[in-house]
């Protein structure tokens, strides 16, 4: 068997894949931020909160109700999504007039109510979620054995990623949200109801959380706190990448967790951090993020 | 960044220190001084400590108009630093506060450094994402015990004198660093840096066509802001005999958040205020379990949809004097 600088090829591509697994869930996850952010101008810290809800909505579907993974799919981020329009309807929709840093504040505390809640009642233990029997089993590519739901996961999370930036910067649909970002109260006097197009977005980009969250149930054991962590992460990936852009969001997920996969394999104390590192570095020479539009 | 909701900040134009605040600082240090004899002290050393870092951190989200969310940092490093201190090199409980609390602000000048190049919700991201860094670096370095934190950390004598195991004696002691901290923080906001520090969160363009070197006085009050959250770490250290990953969770960064915006932001005495509701809170409902957390949550959406003001900022209102 070849080796590769000292470390053996399973090894490197099973880090790898797992590296690229975590970036399909970055760039959901900082996508989302990204859309909620373009529109509302609020910083949703519920997004981790939220990604939580999709994966325990499918578990009770499953439970409860013997829907099956495939159903949950589109079942879940619609459910969760509707939570979303109505959070954004009762409570959020009264921030717009104020600092942003209330809406950051506003949505911090639903996510301690929504994670609270949900260790009220299940506990902190995890919860499993088994693949679904079309795409359990794998392949063996002759380097590595590649199971097919983790090959899975990442297909699907770039096509909902290419589907959201081709919808948001080549669609009619996606021109009216980026001049509405611009200027709401022109585009309003062209007859758009803008107030129910920030809704309706709130909505779509907790459904993506939501999506993430369905997509990750049966990789990560379901328990309240998988949000609260991976949340700061993508953080992370936001400044990193810089909020003006949605492609930005999209790349940078995928490259810093292929970054981290790397780390893990060449230095892994250091992998948890690496992510906070890149951060650092890239305030120092671009504040304004990779992809960044304004300083 | 203008936080458009507080009337309170009015309070910082007025150049010298207004009568009715002296009055109010005498009549607390009066009520914390009898106040051992009637209540428990350590929940009392407590809420000295959480007032003392809440009034940190509004220092700089009150006063300098810069949200961080990441002050867990300051106050779980320092509190790791003076354990150490104290546990493994046996210093005294002095040198060990003092030694935490200096890490605490080299602390903040090197994340202040990075963070105060970006505005707003960025800097609020930047600060969180830095502290947690902070936590990862503590579950793994070797002097912090992991997941078991630095535990049985002895008071120590004060100067090598003053024997700490007494709760009631500690009490005082922290009575004394908790009011010089916050006297510290009144002369920094009433100041001269203090009126530039207002000057820069109301129109930050305009202080820097003053000439004013901005990112100068926003590192500055970082690092102030750093070291005093970092010197009620460092106290609770001490005080519980125990540093954790508790300390430097960022659960802990949202709780000072939230005491400082329950109790009024940009008020002087509100932290305090915000500090001993949540702690006393915290105290009575432990039983609950993650209800707890659940109610912190309502009391948070609750402030930040129908009482912007809080506590403090409401009766400042009412008696139309600054607090």
């Amino acid at each position: 068997m070849f080796e590769l600088l000292g470390i053996p090829p399973q090894a490197l591509f099973g880090q790898l894949l797992l590296g690229l697994i975590n970036g399909s869930f970055y760039a959901l996850l900082s996508l989302g931020l990204a859309v909620i952010f373009g529109l509302l101008n609020i910083i949703n810290f519920a997004h981790g909160a939220q990604y939580m809800m999709g994966a325990f909505v499918a578990w009770m579907l499953l439970t409860y109700l013997g829907v099956n993974y495939w159903w949950s799919l589109l079942l879940v981020p619609l459910m969760v999504g509707a939570t979303g329009i109505v959070l954004e309807r009762l409570m959020i929709s009264r921030l717009y007039h104020l600092d942003h840093l209330y809406g950051l504040l506003l949505t911090f505390g639903l996510a301690l109510i929504i994670q609270g809640l949900f260790r009220n009642y299940y506990g902190v233990s995890g919860l499993p979620y088994s693949i679904p029997a079309e795409l359990s089993g794998g392949t063996n590519l002759g380097f590595m054995f590649l199971p097919t739901y983790r090959g899975w996961v990442v297909v699907a999370s770039l096509v909902v990623c290419f589907g959201t930036w081709f919808a948001i910067e080549r669609t009619r649909l996606g021109a009216y949200l980026r001049a509405a970002t611009e200027n709401p109260s022109l585009v309003g006097a062209f007859g758009i109801n803008v107030p129910r197009m920030i809704t309706l977005t709130y909505g779509f980009g907790v459904a993506l959380a939501a999506l993430a969250g369905v997509l990750a149930a049966p990789i990560y054991s379901v328990n309240p706190n998988m949000g609260a962590d991976l949340i700061i992460v993508v953080f992370a990936v936001v400044v990193i990448g810089g909020m003006g852009s949605i492609l930005g969001a999209i790349l940078t997920g995928f490259g810093l967790g292929i970054v981290e996969g790397l780390v893990k394999v060449f230095y892994p104390e250091a992998s948890a951090v690496a992510v906070f590192v890149i951060m650092a570095l890239v305030l120092l020479v671009k504040p304004a993020g990779l992809f960044g539009r304004t300083a | 960044m203008t936080v458009d909701t507080q009337p309170a900040i009015v309070g910082t134009t007025a150049v010298g220190t207004p009568r009715h605040h002296v009055l109010i600082f005498a009549v607390l240090l009066g009520l914390m001084l009898i106040a051992p004899f009637v209540l428990y002290p350590v929940f009392l050393m407590k809420v000295l400590c959480f007032a003392l870092f809440a009034s940190a951190l509004n220092l700089l989200l009150g006063f300098g108009g810069l949200l961080s969310f990441g002050h867990a940092a300051y106050f779980g490093a320092a509190a790791y630093v003076s354990a150490h201190a104290a546990k493994v090199w046996g210093l005294t409980p002095e040198l060990s506060i003092l030694l935490g609390t200096s890490a605490a602000a080299v602390l903040g000048l090197a994340i202040g450094a990075l963070a105060i190049r970006r505005q707003g919700i960025y800097f609020a991201m930047v600060t969180l994402a830095f502290a947690q860094m902070v936590y990862f670096f503590s579950v793994q370095a070797p002097f912090t015990g992991g997941e078991d934190g630095i535990q049985a950390v002895p008071r120590g004598n004060l100067f090598g004198l003053i024997d700490l195991a007494n709760d009631r004696t500690f009490y005082f002691v922290v009575l004394g660093i908790a009011a010089a901290g916050m006297l510290a923080i009144y002369r920094i906001i009433h100041s001269p840096f203090g009126q530039v520090l207002k000057a820069i969160r109301e129109n930050e363009p305009r202080s820097t066509s003053l000439g004013y070197k901005v990112n100068r006085y926003k590192l500055a009050v970082f690092v102030m802001s750093a070291a005093i959250a970092g010197l009620a770490g460092a106290t609770k250290a001490l005080v519980f005999q125990l540093a954790s990953l508790t300390d430097v969770h960022w659960s802990m960064s949202g709780e000072v958040v939230l005491m400082t915006l329950l109790g009024g932001m940009g008020t002087i005495f509100g932290p305090l205020v915000g500090a001993a509701v949540i702690v006393t809170m915290q105290n009575y409902f432990a039983g609950f379990g993650a209800w707890v957390t659940v109610l912190q949550g309502v009391i948070f959406v609750i402030s930040v949809l129908l009482f912007r003001e809080g506590i403090v900022g409401v009766i400042s209102r009412w008696i139309k004097k600054p607090l």
